[in-house]
């Protein structure tokens, strides 16, 4: 695992610090007897060749890649913030540089599609809790379906009904009354798109944990409050959430981490003019006929950065459980 | 709540039914309609004259004479070589389950019966690397794929979607062999047996509902998987997920979407069938981790 995982992560630190060689230029004299001589600047393939095998990875630019426009883009940053009277104009700028772009989409996405999942995915598990037994098998199955299925193939099963040639996108046309409607055309419009996926994609997996938590209530306490007089909301606010809470936070953090790596809808929905996302953006560096590696390690490595960030709240909590046990 | 005491008010138990209803309809209706819309001509599953025309299929109905048409199927599986992708993704999640879960059952085993405190590191820092997206590991592979000319082959697709399996079907191991109490191979080893005949004579017989759930979700890792495979598999090598998205790419032909549709429909049907018949272990492993942390 170290070596498989480990050895890449440090390839991709290297490759983010280097830029490939540029080619070798010399300067060629050739004279003709007419003309007289032409002074010629033409790349020397063989020159080229060598300095290329002699360091494969590229020159070292050291953190040149990570401050240009592509990715943190400093001096555009400073610029724009010394240029711009208030802060929206500020924002406006910033969201024509591309890191900036994809970090909004994001966080965005992140931090409105985790709660509502949570949400959805607590109403469902006690919807269903309430149901008859036989019941609850099938609607199980059927909830797992969005979770188990291939993120990139249920996104594009949501994009082609929302197609304004679709049946939701039609039935939208009809609600709205405009038949040039689409949701294609509006950035607004397609990150509501996109964050409906990801809740219908994740819901299930949170419902499932939630469930199983439903499952180890303690029915002592209920009885005891029931006792003591609790309405069923007061049993369910005092004993059954504080007793789900765990699960919240598990199902939470985890719902972070996958979340920040959005990715697949985005090629799903066809929404790279409206909404891009880190990932997308070392995708798309790596594939097409020019692989920018270097930009993509960048971009990688300052994902992994974040990554981190939002990951420390476990490592420490983790770290805390592990001590305590000791 | 089954218990007669707490029984629902009238209302609360219809807003429940109903909302049931409502994410039902949510969760299975898009499959449903794809299915059904995957039997269609193009300008019947996009219909813009008239809506029902995805259901009766009166285009179709027009071409080819009767409301079905396999035509899509046809295109996605013959013309667009669709089968292909099928056998290699067969190929990729075959050995991708068979290896992370040897590598897992060994390093889980031995990771939750040490007790010296690398351990700890090393599940940390497979969380860490589970945390990642797998692009990020991607780029770092290709250059070195590169220039030692492995790239495009199935087996170094197969090792990389290993590696990047692997921090999950440890943890999950990990936390599997904890519960199966100490005492069973310790009493084992008290027996005269070695550390390694207590695993395979004690531990084996009793580990696999662990090690199925585990396989489970390597298998759909790897079925599922689409920025790996598209990076690092050649045009002839590619697998399903890849294939849909190429599919799509050249959506302008006429008809071609209708492959995807196909293609998609093909590809979700294992899934179908998984989910199915592997209901319980999916759930128990979407809850283990749960109920640990």
């Amino acid at each position: 695992m170290l070596l498989f995982i480990a050895a890449p992560i440090v390839s991709v630190v290297l490759q983010s610090l280097h830029t490939p060689h540029g080619a070798v230029l010399v300067e060629v004299e050739t004279c003709t007897p007419l003309s007289g001589c032409i002074l010629e600047t033409t790349i020397d393939q063989e020159a080229t060749r060598e300095l290329r095998e002699a360091e494969p990875l590229g020159q070292l630019v050291g953190l040149d890649i990570y401050l240009d426009r592509g990715h943190l883009a400093l001096a555009e940053v400073s610029e724009a913030w010394r240029k711009s009277d208030g802060l929206d104009e500020f924002w406006t700028s910033l969201r024509n540089l591309p890191f900036y772009r994809a970090m909004a989409f994001t966080l965005t996405f992140t931090f409105i599609v985790t709660p509502l999942m949570v949400i959805l995915g607590l109403v469902i598990a006690f919807s269903v809790n309430s149901l008859h037994r036989h019941l609850k098998g099938l609607v199980i199955f059927f909830s797992l379906l969005p979770f188990t299925v291939t993120p990139l193939i249920g996104s594009l099963i949501l994009f082609w009904m929302i197609d304004s040639r679709g049946i939701l996108g039609d039935a939208l046309v009809y609600l709205v009354g405009d038949p040039s409607f689409s949701l294609k055309a509006s950035t607004g419009l397609m990150w509501v798109s996109l964050v409906v996926y990801g809740v219908w994609h994740a819901a299930p997996f949170a419902f499932v944990v939630f469930y199983a938590g439903l499952q180890t209530l303690p029915m002592e306490q209920i009885e005891a409050a029931r006792i003591d007089g609790a309405t069923r909301w007061q049993q369910v606010r005092y004993v059954v959430v504080p007793h789900l809470m765990p699960l919240v936070t598990f199902v939470a953090l985890i719902q972070l981490m996958d979340n920040f790596r959005v990715f697949e809808p985005i090629v799903g929905f066809n929404a790279e003019a409206h909404a891009t996302s880190l990932s997308w953006i070392i995708f798309n560096d790596l594939g097409g006929e020019t692989r920018q590696f270097s930009a993509a390690a960048t971009s990688s490595v300052l994902t992994i950065i974040g990554v981190t960030i939002l990951l420390s709240p476990v490592l420490v909590r983790t770290w805390r459980d592990f001590r305590d046990k000791k | 709540m089954a218990s007669g005491v707490n029984r629902q008010p009238f209302g609360l138990r219809l807003l429940t039914y109903g909302f049931i209803i409502v994410w039902l309809i949510a969760a299975a209706f898009p499959f449903l309609w794809t299915f059904w819309g995957s039997f269609k001509v193009e300008l019947d599953f996009f219909s813009i004259a008239d809506w029902t025309n995805a259901i009766f299929g009166r285009r179709t109905e027009m071409t080819y004479g009767t409301p079905f048409t396999m035509a899509g199927y046809e295109g996605a599986w013959i013309q667009g070589e669709f089968w292909r992708s099928v056998i290699n993704t067969g190929i990729v999640c075959f050995f991708v389950v068979c290896s992370s879960l040897t590598i897992g059952t060994l390093g889980g085993y031995a990771l939750s019966r040490s007790g010296y405190r690398y351990t700890f590191w090393l599940l940390i820092i497979a969380l860490i690397f589970r945390a990642m997206p797998p692009i990020t590991l991607v780029s770092g592979y290709m250059l070195p794929f590169f220039e030692w000319n492995v790239w495009g082959i199935l087996p170094t697709t197969i090792i990389v979607l290993v590696a990047i399996n692997q921090p999950f079907t440890l943890w999950m191991l990990h936390s599997f062999f904890q519960n199966i109490p100490k005492e069973l191979d310790e009493s084992a080893r008290v027996d005269g047996c070695t550390q390694f005949q207590a695993f395979r004579h004690v531990i084996v017989p009793v580990m696999w509902p662990g090690v199925i759930t585990t396989g489970l979700f390597s298998f759909l890792l790897a079925y599922n998987d689409f920025a790996v495979t598209s990076m690092l598999l050649s045009e002839e090598n590619r697998t399903m997920v890849p294939a849909i998205a190429a599919f799509l790419g050249s959506t302008y032909n006429e008809g071609q979407i209708m492959f995807a549709v196909a293609a998609v429909v093909s590809a979700t049907v294992p899934l179908f069938f998984l989910v199915m018949f592997f209901q319980r272990q999916i759930v128990a492993g979407l809850t283990q981790g749960a109920v640990k942390g």
